[in-house]
């Protein structure tokens, strides 16, 4: 394992021909976008498979990559309790989410929240939701990628994040949604690949049996890292978590934006099978890495690179493949990244350019040109502020960030858009108000969590017990919106309705 | 329209009680697990055969159940949502 300031050369290979080859696509995207639609959208010509593909390329993080293997490299049975939470919310978006929202927007989900209520004051508190999440998932990626490229690259923590950023920005810019969707394509490509090739050497160790494995592994470390450990310690935070997990991933602006790609609801709706299959298989390969980095290179030798357990992944790959296949596990690794980067900027370029700008700014009305321009200008100031917060935020600990991320889409986006396609007495009044109580109290409950207060500021104690605040915040939320639209109530709302249920099975007049 | 509005409710209501009901069970499935998990670390610690503890086994079925859960959707949506929407569209557009 090269230590940090050691550059691999497969590593750095695989790193230039991914870029190459990404901004090659970039290139061919960029002639073919030549309105919003296609900008935000890819036109709207996806195909199931394809944007399968492109939401396990969005959402299957670097962190859910080497985090996942490290967290069951170091302690076994644990991880797998991480990997179920990041898949069972996928049920809940096919459910619920991905045909309605498909056939009632156009770019974004407050495009459905503003469906019948009224558009300006909707979907500035939308954008504030969609940005919140956004913000925070991509601080998290940056400080990720920071660490990630210097101890996989040997680059500098700044420049790491300066290329991502970059590299990030000219897809988004130039190519949009069809760039970005071929990326997270090549991604999740490589990403399964290069997860079922490394599974597959360790099993040929185990003559082909994962309970082999598994067996080793509880005879070095003995049968305990085969049961639950300390992970879940206080089972009031781990249902939090749980819930946060499961309805957050039905909030998350950069997934819902994928279902605007395909062109009708039944293919959003297989979409979303392609992408659970991929997701799921992803995990389960990544619970044999993890227990095949704890017998093949063992956990003293993954905690000296790095305490936490994110090399583990890096270190089996150059333990059964040698230098060449730790370098394109790298250079995958990074790949990873630069897709989930570029999925979140281009949902919170359309959150600021198509609801605040066009909507609010312009009432709805701006020219082509003009709309072009500004969602232009937000992927540039998204790209600025992701760089910025990633250099800002380094060496801090940014883990409980896409926690939080996960439980401000879970409190705050979530309710609002179960209740503006399902509930007919839902108002203007009362989506703001669910949306930005979720927000508001989301943060002010993780701001007085241990996390915040005991974790990062030392203090003795904190004034919320819980780490997550997602089994009070999403109730509550969707209580408040009940509330307030109970006592604002909205005639126009009420009639738009029987329009938003035909618009819902019909598909766009 | 009133007739097509009336079809469509209908339609919605059936869907929506599917979308609830695999929602419902995901969740159920789901916080049952991470209960065993807070409450019965011993049980889920049983080893069934060697290298397989229950936890492992319950674990790798909660991620089997989303995807049946999934398909159970997609299923019944591709062969009876569909085609009755489509019914319903034919005749909306038909009585305009």
């Amino acid at each position: 394992m090269p230590q940090p300031g050691e550059p691999n050369i497969v590593a750095m290979a695989g790193f230039v021909i991914f870029i190459a080859l990404s901004l090659g696509i970039t290139w061919v995207a960029a002639r073919r976008t030549r309105n919003t639609r296609d900008f935000y959208a890819a036109g709207g010509s996806v195909t199931a498979l394809q944007n399968g593909l492109a939401l396990a390329g969005d959402y299957m993080s670097a962190a859910s990559f080497l985090g996942i293997a490290g967290l069951v490299a170091l302690s076994g049975f644990d991880g797998l309790i991480y990997s179920i939470g990041f898949l069972v919310g996928w049920p809940v978006v096919v459910c619920l989410i991905a045909e309605p929202l498909r056939n009632l927007g156009r770019f974004t989900f407050s495009d459905v929240v503003a469906f019948r209520l009224q558009q300006a004051p909707v979907r500035v508190a939308a954008a504030a939701g969609s940005l919140a999440v956004v913000a925070f998932y991509l601080i998290a990626q940056m400080v990720g990628a920071g660490n990630l490229i210097r101890l996989l690259f040997g680059l500098d923590y700044e420049v790491a994040v300066a290329i991502v950023g970059i590299v990030m920005l000219a897809y988004v810019l130039f190519g949009g949604m069809i760039a970005t969707t071929w990326v997270q394509i090549v991604k999740a490509v490589l990403l399964l690949s290069g997860a079922f090739m490394l599974a597959m050497m360790v099993l040929a160790r185990f003559s082909f049996n994962p309970l082999a494995l598994f067996a080793a592994a509880s005879s070095e470390y003995g049968t305990a890292v085969l049961a639950p450990g300390r992970l879940v310690s206080d089972p009031v935070d781990a249902i939090s978590l749980g819930l946060a997990l499961m309805f957050g991933t039905a909030g998350l602006p950069h997934i819902l934006m994928r279902f605007y790609t395909v062109p009708d609801g039944r293919t959003a709706r297989v979409s979303v099978a392609y992408a659970t299959a991929i997701i799921g298989v992803f995990y389960l390969l990544t619970f044999i890495l993890g227990f095949g980095a704890m017998v093949l290179v063992g956990q003293p030798a993954i905690r000296a690179v790095d305490a936490g357990g994110n090399m583990a992944a890096p270190l089996l790959a150059e333990a059964v493949g040698g230098q060449a296949f730790l370098g394109f596990i790298a250079a995958v690794a990074f790949a990873t990244i630069l897709a989930v980067v570029a999925g979140l900027t281009l949902a919170g370029a359309a959150a600021l350019s198509h609801d605040v700008w066009v909507h609010v700014f312009r009432h709805g009305d701006a020219s082509e040109r003009e709309q072009m321009r500004v969602a232009r200008g937000s992927t540039i100031l998204l790209a600025v502020f992701s760089i910025v917060l990633g250099i800002a935020f380094k060496g801090q600990n940014v883990a409980y960030m896409v926690g939080l991320a996960f439980a401000i889409a879970a409190s705050a986006n979530f309710p609002a858009l179960i209740m503006s396609m399902f509930w007919q007495g839902f108002t203007t009044r009362g989506a703001q108000a669910s949306i930005l109580f979720g927000t508001a109290a989301t943060l002010a409950l993780i701001y007085m969590s241990p996390t915040i207060q005991v974790d990062l500021l030392h203090r003795e104690s904190a004034w919320f017990p819980y780490r997550n605040p997602g089994l009070f915040t999403i109730p509550l939320s969707f209580a408040i919106g009940i509330v307030v639209s109970k006592l604002f109530p909205e005639p126009a709302a009420v009639q738009g309705f029987a329009r938003l249920e035909q618009q819902i099975h019909f598909g766009e007049p | 329209m009133t007739d097509t509005q009336a079809r469509l409710s209908r339609l919605s209501a059936a869907r929506w009680r599917l979308a609830v009901i695999l929602t419902a069970a995901m969740t159920v499935i789901y916080v049952g697990f991470i209960l065993l998990v807070a409450f019965n670390k011993p049980l889920l610690a049983t080893v069934l055969v060697p290298g397989l503890s229950l936890g492992i086994l319950l674990g790798v079925l909660v991620i089997v159940s989303a995807w049946v859960l999934i398909m159970i959707y997609v299923r019944w949506t591709n062969a009876n949502y569909d085609a009755a929407v489509a019914d319903i569209h034919r005749d909306h557009r038909e009585g305009r």
